[in-house]
């Protein structure tokens, strides 16, 4: 694992791109995405991609993409970053609002201690190095559900910066080899998130639900070490899983608390970087891997078709699998937004198709609650307004090309200690020992798959596919401990019996009908030789069905025991050989695979309840005799 | 505390404080309160306060009245009127910034000056006028119209334009009152409260403080919560402190200074309270800094005596009296310029009419709602200045600008550290200019040349976070009076005020005569009970 990620950090440049010959690993449309996904007829599966166009011309013309990725993971924390509102998702719209939140002239932000505490635990996950001192910024644009007109971000010094994040790509011909890769951090900033607009064309008017304006958000940037989709969707898994271990995100991608940002761009290999698009605001992993590889292509044509690429953002339109243009670039914004011509403000009318305009109507008056006998200001109640926001919904119209920076004033530098700074005698309420955080990190998903590897002997694939399932890691070392069954067995049933029903019915390990209890006591039937394992998986159907009945009941009801008795074990085979001329004819005349259609016979003729191993030693007895 | 009463009714000889005053039952929290209500109504035409908060005071004043019946006095504060700039925000009171931006806002919640205030007992009066967001030196920019100073209206000026042959018609010939606290020091001069506050972002407290014949403090940053003052400049902004005398300064500064955990600038040391001012009887231990680059030639020639006086009265009392350089004070205005827009057209970010405030009738998109709120909202000063602010903080101006003056403000700091490292305790220096300008005179500059001129020796101090106390020192030729300015070591806002006390006593600046304006007012004034003008004695 070790010897790789060497090679990636050591090339020590900025860009890192994919030269590998070989086929077009992703074509257009093609079900390219999560690790699970493959193309038919693939001879290999390229580590680093290389794209050739649909008509080669002057010869072999190949391109490489280069994609970097900025994660937003929410924090995981009681109360929101800045202020002391209780962090929900889908509470009532706008009943999670403080003064601050709302941005009401002469509130001032307070850092909220866990968020912090979440930024340096990830940030020491991740390899990175944390910075004894961070600073907050204002990042300036005008849009609704930003009601300060700034959000407050870490820009010019980051709360951790130059760290590491390694993981897997399947490869191989069946895709069961897990290639170890690794991608730089570039950085890891503590930010707030914005509040949700909900635009209902129908109705011409836009709501907003302030809820989620000011929970916490770690901002992870990615150096563009990625060159394709699947190698983003392995790294944003993997970084999910870390973040789950930790604690510090939920990373529930269909929550949104955790929101992906692609920059992508082509070139020849050895030729300057192309310009790259943003892609924003993908919610899922597989469109995320979609949308990379769509755009990626779609860069490639346009380039090959003499257009060129345009420095623009795009979104990802995920039932017709493409991304489009967010905005029109000549509508730049009046950076002050006040004018004597107001119809200049207009040019926002151009959107592209399928993309709400954000045209107001009747914008929601918020007003209301300002005459609210809040006596505390944590929390603003009964905001008459606002819905709240499917996650496919959440699109966004920022116009980004004015942004401004300033330092953050109401905020003091944050300053971190490790055991040797910690001045005496402050108050461990105000001070954040980053020695301490790093005696908490839990085992990280890296490391539990090695002590996978070496506890159970299992392969290390094997180990990725118990991680990368929700409650599938707990559901086998449930069973692992309840069961006599050597482990190689457990991981084997858990991963292709269990499994692969789960994926037939497409349901979650918390939703399976068969308990780690049930398992483990079926396997340990198994163990004991009281039945056979086709006879197991017999039982493993009937367990399935959820009517609550033990695996031993289900064997005694179905009479699926092992046939002990050799006698009539003997008896069996005798009357099936005699019944069977021609194929112990066959056998004697020197095609010993014969024997097998006997076996298969007499296993029928038990109802699988008998050993095969024993049926064949009796057969071959009876033939040599 | 100390007041002068003698000037004030001609009659008394006898000191005494209002504080004393209500703890022996010499005149209850209602009387004051009223009595006070009256002189608002009748000083209406001052412009001083935008919003009297009548029901509110008179209910405070009840409550406080049953305190002191039942012996259980908060303290020098207890039932004293006080008054508030209208960009403090005031639970259940319109808090406007003299915005049409505002008008119709009523915060939700008090801002921690605010809150200390009432939870000392004070009696809150209502909501003083300002310039629009506190951006200005006049008191004249506000959508309220201008504030009027007291003094024009004062038997000292009154008899000295008689004398004067070219002096015009009187009543369109009054004076500004300097700002952007115009109205809390016209609220304090006109004795319609004890104590007022304003905020201080470049001088505007110590300035009108000057023109007005009034102490205006400026505390140290950090020392005083900013959490509910609505922002200027959040690097530089202090809630300032307006009254009549440096002991009355001092309990207020008593009453607000401390750690806020909603501020987070706001320093974590406990601060020695409360802060009471020793009278110094010597004053030759002390040494007094004398920046050279603060003589500059628009000085008048009377402030500029009187500042002279006034380093000769130090050292002619045994102090140490030195020259200091701060050799970077030429660049400070332009920086103080480029740093105040920049925060300013940040601040001002979140006034587009979504949730609060003035809101057009404009829904043809969202940014056309914006743009259009905002034009009517903002007058020209804020709107020039959200412009200046946005083009230095654009991505190309960045470094130029914004870095730059960051770097220049480093300087400036480093300036007045070393003028302390050289030993100096206190520097003295002018507030202003000269005496306050009649308001048609005022208008004839706009307003950026107007502050550039009015904060030239003010400002630096916010840059530097340092305290400064603008104390009268004397009245004009013209019969108007003039300030100088005392700037203390960081956080040294005891030592600061204690010189500042005694220089007070020195001088003995004369109490404002409103009587002849005032007419059966005088009566007001003239009543044993509320003769004094300041809190305590």
């Amino acid at each position: 694992m070790a010897a790789p990620m060497l090679r990636w950090v050591g090339r020590g440049r900025l860009w890192t791109f994919a030269r590998v010959d070989g086929g077009s690993c992703h074509r257009r449309g093609a079900p390219t995405g999560s690790t699970s996904n493959r193309i038919r007829g693939q001879s290999s599966v390229a580590q680093q991609p290389l794209y050739t166009t649909q008509k080669p011309r002057k010869g072999e013309h190949k391109w490489a993409a280069v994609v970097g990725l900025e994660i937003h993971a929410q924090i995981s924390s009681n109360s929101k970053l800045f202020s002391g509102s209780q962090v929900r998702f889908s509470a009532p719209p706008n009943s999670l609002v403080s003064f601050f939140d709302a941005s009401l002239p002469g509130t001032l932000p307070v850092l909220n201690r866990r968020c912090v505490e979440a930024a340096v635990m990830t940030g020491l996950a991740l390899n990175c190095h944390i910075n004894k001192k961070s600073l907050f910024d204002r990042k300036h644009y005008f849009y609704a559900d930003l009601p300060a007109g700034y959000q407050i971000t870490q820009q010019r010094l980051p709360i951790a910066v130059n760290g590491s994040l390694t993981y897997g790509v399947c490869a191989g011909k069946k895709q069961s080899q897990v290639i170890p890769k690794t991608v730089r951090i570039k950085q890891i900033q503590l930010e707030q998130d914005s509040g949700k607009s909900l635009h209902d064309d129908l109705r011409s008017q836009t709501l907003i639900d302030l809820n989620r304006a000011g929970v916490g958000l770690l901002e992870v940037v990615l150096e563009p070490d990625l060159s394709c989709g699947e190698e983003a969707a392995a790294a944003v898994r993997e970084l999910q899983l870390i973040l789950q271990a930790l604690g510090t995100s939920q990373a529930n991608m269909a929550e949104g608390q955790l929101r992906v940002d692609a920059n992508i761009s082509v070139h020849h290999p050895g030729e300057p970087l192309g310009v790259r698009t943003e892609v924003k605001n993908l919610n899922s992993i597989r469109f995320l891997a979609k949308a990379i590889d769509y755009e990626i292509q779609r860069q490639i044509d346009e380039l090959e078709n003499g257009g060129e690429i345009l420095n623009e953002t795009r979104s990802f339109h995920h039932q017709l699998g493409c991304t489009m243009s967010m905005r029109d670039k000549e509508g730049k914004q009046d950076y002050s937004l006040f004018s004597q011509e107001p119809t200049l403000f207009l040019s926002v009318a151009a959107c592209p198709v399928g993309v709400p305009s954000p045209k107001c109507g009747v914008w929601l008056s918020i007003r209301p609650w300002l005459q609210c006998d809040a006596s505390d200001d944590n929390e603003l109640q009964e905001l008459p307004v606002g819905f709240l926001l499917p996650s496919e919904a959440r699109l966004t119209h920022r116009r980004d090309l004015a942004v401004r920076f300033m330092p953050e004033p109401n905020l003091p530098p944050l300053v971190l200690y490790d055991a040797t700074s910690l001045p005496a005698g402050a108050d461990p309420q105000q001070v954040i020992n980053i020695d301490q955080i790093r005696e908490t990190l839990p085992e990280l998903p890296r490391v539990t798959r090695e002590r996978l590897v070496q506890q159970y002997g299992m392969l290390l694939e094997h180990s990725f596919t118990l991680l990368n399932e929700v409650g599938l890691l707990e559901f086998f070392q449930n069973v692992i401990k309840e069961t006599r069954a050597e482990p190689k067995k457990v991981t084997s049933w858990v991963l292709n019996t269990f499994l692969g029903y789960l994926k037939q019915q497409n349901l979650a390990v918390s939703e399976s009908p068969v308990t780690p209890s049930a398992l483990a006591e079926l396997l340990d039937l198994l163990d004991s030789r009281t039945i056979s394992s086709a006879a197991a998986k017999q039982v493993f159907e009937e367990l399935w069905k959820g009517e609550g009945k033990t695996p031993g009941q289900i064997v005694s009801e179905k009479q699926l025991e092992l046939m002990e008795d050799r006698g009539s074990l003997e008896q069996l085979c005798h009357s099936v050989m005699e019944a069977h001329p021609q194929v112990v004819m066959d056998l004697k005349e020197g095609n010993p695979r014969a024997i097998n259609k006997l076996i298969g016979l007499v296993r029928k003729a038990t109802q699988s309840r008998a050993d095969p191993a024993m049926i064949k030693e009796i057969l071959e007895k009876k033939l040599s005799s | 505390m100390k007041s002068n009463t003698r000037e004030a009714t001609g009659q008394h000889t006898r000191e005494c404080g209002v504080s004393a005053a209500l703890k022996q039952g010499q005149i209850t929290p209602t009387e004051l309160c009223q009595k006070c209500l009256s002189l608002i109504k009748k000083t209406k035409f001052l412009n001083a306060y935008i919003t009297v908060s009548e029901e509110v005071a008179l209910k405070q004043a009840e409550e406080s009245e049953k305190r002191y019946k039942n012996g259980q006095s908060l303290g020098d504060l207890d039932g004293i009127p006080v008054a508030v700039k209208d960009n403090f925000s005031t639970s259940g009171i319109e808090t406007t910034c003299a915005s049409n931006m505002l008008k119709g806002y009523i915060p939700p919640y008090n801002a921690t000056v605010v809150q200390k205030l009432l939870d000392q007992g004070a009696l809150l009066m209502g909501k003083t006028n300002l310039d629009e967001f506190a951006m200005g030196s006049g008191s004249t920019d506000g959508v309220f119209g201008p504030v009027k100073n007291p003094w024009s209206y004062s038997k000292q000026y009154r008899e000295k334009r008689k004398q004067n042959p070219h002096s015009k018609n009187e009543d369109s010939d009054w004076l500004i009152t300097g700002g952007s606290s115009g109205g809390s020091a016209a609220a304090v001069s006109a004795f319609t409260c004890y104590a007022a506050l304003g905020s201080d972002t470049g001088g505007s407290t110590r300035n009108p403080a000057a023109h007005c014949g009034l102490v205006g403090f400026k505390p140290s940053y950090g020392l005083v919560s900013r959490h509910g003052l609505i922002p200027l400049v959040n690097s530089m902004d202090v809630p300032g402190i307006l009254t009549r005398c440096v002991d009355d300064a001092a309990i207020v500064l008593g009453a607000l200074a401390g750690p806020d955990p909603k501020d987070s600038t706001t320093v974590h040391d406990p601060i020695n309270k409360p802060f009471m001012l020793p009278s110094l009887a010597d004053v030759s231990k002390l040494c007094i800094g004398i920046p050279k680059e603060y003589l500059v030639p628009e000085l008048s020639s009377e402030v500029r005596s009187l500042w002279s006086k006034a380093a000769d009265l130090f050292e002619s009392e045994g102090a140490k009296v030195l020259e200091v350089s701060l050799p970077h004070t030429s660049y400070s205005i332009v920086c103080y310029h480029v740093l105040c827009t920049s925060e300013v057209a940040s601040n001002m970010a979140r006034f587009d009419g979504l949730q609060y405030g003035h809101r057009c009738d404009i829904d043809v998109s969202t940014e056309a709602m914006y743009a259009a709120t905002r034009r009517e909202g903002f007058n020209d000063v804020v709107r020039g200045r959200i412009l200046s602010g946005n083009f230095f903080l654009l991505k190309e101006n960045y470094e130029n600008y914004f870095v730059k003056a960051q770097k220049v403000r480093r300087l400036i700091a480093n300036d007045f550290v070393n003028a302390f490292n050289s030993g100096v305790d206190v520097l003295l220096t002018p507030t202003t200019l000269s005496e306050a300008v009649p308001y048609l005179e005022f208008i004839k500059e706009d307003n950026r040349t107007r502050s550039a001129q009015d904060d030239i020796f003010t400002q630096a101090v916010n840059m530097a976070g340092l305290p400064a106390v603008s104390i009268p020192v004397a009245l004009s030729n013209q019969g108007l009076p003039i300030g100088l300015q005392f700037i203390g070591r960081a956080f040294c806002d005891q030592q600061l005020l204690t010189v500042a006390k005694w220089f007070e006593k020195q001088v003995q600046f004369p109490v404002i005569q409103l009587q002849e304006l005032m007419d059966d007012c005088s009566a007001v004034l003239e009543n044993e009970k509320l003769a004094s003008v300041s809190l305590k004695q």
